[in-house]
């Protein structure tokens, strides 16, 4: 099978059933990209698929051939995605480790719906956990983003 | 040892072992750890051309590196205890590279717990970085054949204000490295007006780096050749392996082999379970062989752990007579009975840590030395079980810190970096062992559960004229000694011991407890069940006597004074007492505080929206915590608001400290909601985030005020006290919005909205 990650083509002919995350960080070695809970609970995983966000820790390569993945990776290539800039702003990352999924969760939220409510960002990032307990600032980094027309 | 002794028998070191830092420069080495990391060990500082001391190295083009020798986990302390030395040094940040240490005992504690990195090194760091200061003044003044007292510095430049002369410090870099290093005595700190950096704080070295991917953690570390483990635990403690068939694993495709691991020798502490670790070619096969095991396990004693009789266990405990902590008044005098006796039982369960990045770790064993890469907060400890474990000196292991994706006290413990070692030796290759969350949240080192027996008789005002408080958990202590069954004193003196109330009879006991699983440090520890207990306790009566949680509290605590804990055995968390005295005077400003910014007086709970108030000392530190909430009538709760006042003493990093507040409420929201491991037939019956929540963003404070006292006390803790009184002052909310009062720990298995 065929995939595009990150704008560059790839050809995978392993176990189908390998989720495309660990096709990404064993495989690729993109690690940016995390591991937290292995079964759609946490969102540390989220990268996406055709523009939408999605959970790579349960998604079977079988279900993303021919399909454009963007990861973390290539969404500051050419300069910090207005989204990431906003992250730096409000200085919201502690550890980091979930910083990834939130971002890549979030830049997904703000394409849908460029202005988002309080309940509206609640609503999409909730399938993100940050154990660290940045969900305040990560709130804030969303509006300021949003102020930015990301 | 004082960091500012033994540089040139590193240097010595650095020249024989020079040549392995071009072997291991070929191979993948995490970006973050490129810097001057090798397997001698020599940081970039170690090998600049001005070195006068551990955490210091100037190069000639100016470039400053610093080591951080303490973990990184999130509470930005990589960066703030070098922007210490860097101010010292009068150093433009823009050109310090932050150098991260390897476990080495050359830097004196490195186990990045209990909330003391800034407390025990904020002054060796400003000494550093005062030496190399006076050292470069120095250079510059011998020079110009000036006195070293017309010489001053500005921003990472020796400047001669009479003539006008400069000199970069790389310029002097040279210059500098041939003088002799000044003693203690002779250097002169920076006035506090004077500083640059501390107090007013910098974000995180990392940050971009965090927000792009590029950050390196553990679970990103990868060497040419390594292998991936994934490892069957014995799913109760102490059980063993009675038979193995590893035939349906080895068929899955990516699968090498399978490898016995022993089990641990009584006591555990820090050595690996034992089981069957699975051998693969990456991650996903190695788990997917593992569901193909077929293992029969003898379980041994623990098999009859079971969390509901347990719980009976420790509350029976708790109403009989215990040891004797700390008495005030006449110890013997029977205790008062009669309708003005309250008394109550607080429950307070098992809780994980689970922090984000599951436990993880990458070992290579070559050449009779072993190297390891891992999200580690005591790489002292792991070179230490890495040595016992695999059979070598301890100068032979070389343990890396990569960042942690979370910690919270569970990477303090390095069992899982034990496991990839013994692993690697076996098999003679790196092999990288990664846990997935199941893993995590079953094979943890939990908090302990607590049963407390709270009692008080109360005088007319309902101010207790006796009170008798009697905690029972099972010690982290029994991980060291199995026969461990009372509290120590470092973990009763965590919010227990020193009980702050000025009242004419106390009675403070602890009753014994066994351990059936292996028992830790998490975020604040036994303050949490401690403090939860006292301050929800404390607010129960004051409603029973019609009176202001608050003013009751100041009453309860009495007027200003030190704690006298003459013939107490009070080790302040490993402080000296003269300079990190309990001040009620502290504790009370820290109330008046929250109470004046949340604007207590103002507000009154209702039906459904209550205002809950907790405050006490943990870490050194002092916090006062409002929490607001709001309750539906089927029980669906939201906290719209949490106020929290903290006296850290000396603040470093302002912004870095609100965070760790902001991150407090939401860890102790967890703990509250749905924070409990159980254990039936000696098995934890949780597993991932479905079982064991964390706190969503839909469900924590929609917003956390940080109020910081402007203070020149000597630096505390940050990372861990805001957890203690935060639970309570949610639990005291709920209580003012529903009447009903949360003694037993978590909300989630409570009945308490029916």
């Amino acid at each position: 099978m065929k995939l595009k990650v990150n704008g560059i083509d790839h050809a995978f002919d392993g176990d189908p059933d390998m989720p495309l995350l660990w096709y990404l960080r064993d495989i690729l070695g993109q690690t940016g990209t995390k591991f937290g809970c292995g079964i759609a609970l946490c969102g540390a995983c989220t990268v996406h698929k055709n523009g939408e966000a999605i959970r790579s820790c349960v998604t079977p390569m079988s279900a993303v051939a021919d399909s454009n993945i963007r990861t973390i990776e290539d969404l500051g290539a050419n300069g910090l995605h207005p989204v990431q800039e906003a992250w730096m702003e409000v200085n919201v990352p502690q550890c980091g480790y979930c910083q990834s999924g939130q971002i890549m969760q979030a830049v997904s939220l703000l394409k849908n719906n460029p202005h988002p409510s309080d309940q509206e960002i609640d609503d999409a990032m909730a399938g993100n956990i940050c154990r660290c307990g940045t969900y305040q600032r990560i709130r804030q980094a969303i509006k300021l983003a949003a102020g930015k027309n990301a | 040892m004082s960091p500012m002794e033994n540089v040139s028998r590193r240097r010595f070191l650095q020249g024989i072992f020079g040549a392995g830092a071009l072997v291991l420069a070929a191979r993948y080495v995490p970006p973050m750890l490129r810097h001057g990391h090798s397997t001698d060990g020599q940081t970039d500082a170690d090998r600049a051309t001005f070195h006068p001391n551990l955490f210091v190295g100037i190069q000639q083009d100016g470039t400053v590196y610093i080591v951080a020798h303490r973990s990184e986990m999130g509470t930005t302390i990589r960066t703030s205890l070098p922007l210490v030395l860097a101010d010292e040094l009068d150093a433009d940040w823009k050109r310090v590279k932050i150098d991260q240490a390897i476990g080495d005992k050359r830097y004196g504690d490195q186990n990045t717990d209990g909330s003391h990195s800034i407390r025990s090194f904020f002054d060796t760091l400003r000494q550093c970085g005062a030496a190399a200061r006076l050292m470069l003044i120095q250079a510059a003044a011998e020079q110009w054949s000036v006195t070293v007292s017309e010489c001053s510095t500005e921003m990472h430049t020796v400047v001669h204000k009479a003539t006008g002369r400069r000199l970069g410090y790389g310029e002097l870099a040279s210059a500098a490295a041939r003088l002799p290093v000044p003693k203690t005595e002779q250097l002169k700190l920076k006035e506090p007006s004077d500083w640059r950096y501390i107090g007013k704080g910098m974000t995180s070295v990392d940050l971009e780096d965090l927000c792009t991917g590029r950050a390196m953690y553990g679970m990103d570390a990868r060497l040419d050749g390594m292998v991936y483990a994934s490892i069957e635990h014995p799913p109760v403690f102490g059980g063993k392996i009675k038979s193995l068939d590893d035939q349906e694993a080895l068929k899955v495709a990516g699968v090498r082999q399978t490898v016995q691991i022993d089990p641990f020798k009584p006591p555990c502490a820090f050595q690996p379970l034992g089981g069957v670790a699975v051998i693969a070619d990456n991650t996903w096969a190695a788990f997917q062989g593992r569901k193909k095991l077929k293992i029969t396990w003898d379980n041994g004693a623990n098999e009859s752990y079971d969390s509901v009789e347990y719980k009976k266990e420790l509350r029976e405990t708790a109403h009989k007579p215990g040891k004797l902590i700390r008495s005030v008044g006449d110890s013997n005098k029977e205790f008062p009975t009669g309708k003005n006796v309250v008394q109550a039982d607080y429950y307070v369960p098992l809780l994980a840590h689970t922090p984000m990045e599951p436990m993880v770790a990458l070992a290579e064993f070559k050449d009779g030395r072993l190297t390891a890469w891992a999200p580690t907060q005591n790489p002292q400890g792991a070179q230490a079980i890495i040595a016992s474990e695999v059979g070598i000196p301890v100068e032979d292991v070389v343990c890396h810190v990569t960042l942690l994706g979370g910690g919270f006290g569970r990477k303090s413990k390095p069992d899982y970096i034990a496991e990839a070692a013994v692993l690697s030796k076996k098999l003679e290759r790196p092999v990288k062992v990664v846990w997935t969350r199941e893993d995590d949240v079953k094979f943890d080192y939990y908090n302990a559960v607590a049963a407390m027996y709270m009692k008080a008789a109360v005088d007319e005002k309902g101010k207790p004229t006796a009170w008798l408080q009697r905690s029972v958990f099972p010690p982290i202590t029994s991980i060291f000694d199995v026969n461990a069954v009372y509290g120590d004193p470092p973990h009763l003196a965590q919010g227990w011991t020193d009980l702050p109330y000025d009242l004419p009879n106390i009675r403070i006991e602890n009753g014994p407890a066994q351990a059936h699983v292996r028992i830790g440090w998490l975020r604040s520890v036994a303050n949490i069940y401690h403090a939860f207990a006292i301050q929800c306790f404390t607010d129960e009566l004051a409603h029973r006597a019609n009176r202001d949680p608050v003013e009751y509290m100041l009453d309860l605590i009495g007027p200003a004074r030190t704690l006298d804990f003459t013939n107490v055995e009070y080790p302040n968390y490993g402080a000296d007492y003269k300079t990190y005295p309990w001040e009620t005077g502290r504790l009370r400003n820290v109330i008046e505080m929250v109470a004046e910014k949340s604007g207590w007086a103002r507000k009154k709970s209702s039906k459904g929206h209550g205002f809950g108030f907790a405050a006490h000392r943990s870490f050194l530190t002092y916090v006062a915590t409002v929490v607001e909430v709001e309750v539906s009538n089927d029980g669906e709760i939201r906290i719209p608001r949490v106020d929290t006042a903290v006296d850290a003493g000396l603040v470093v990093n302002p912004d870095a400290t609100r965070a760790q507040f902001e991150g407090a409420a939401v860890f102790g929201t967890s703990i509250v909601r749905s924070g409990e491991i159980t254990a039936k037939n000696g098995v934890i019956q949780q597993s991932n985030f479905n079982d064991y929540p964390a706190a969503r963003i839909n469900e924590v404070p929609d917003q956390t005020n940080v109020y910081i006292t402007e203070s020149s006390a000597p630096p505390a803790g940050v990372g861990e006290p805001g957890v203690p009184p935060f639970v309570a002052a949610f639990c005291n909310a709920i209580f003012a919005a529903t009447g009903k009062r949360l003694r037993d720990l978590p909300l989630s298995s409570s009945n308490l909205f029916g």
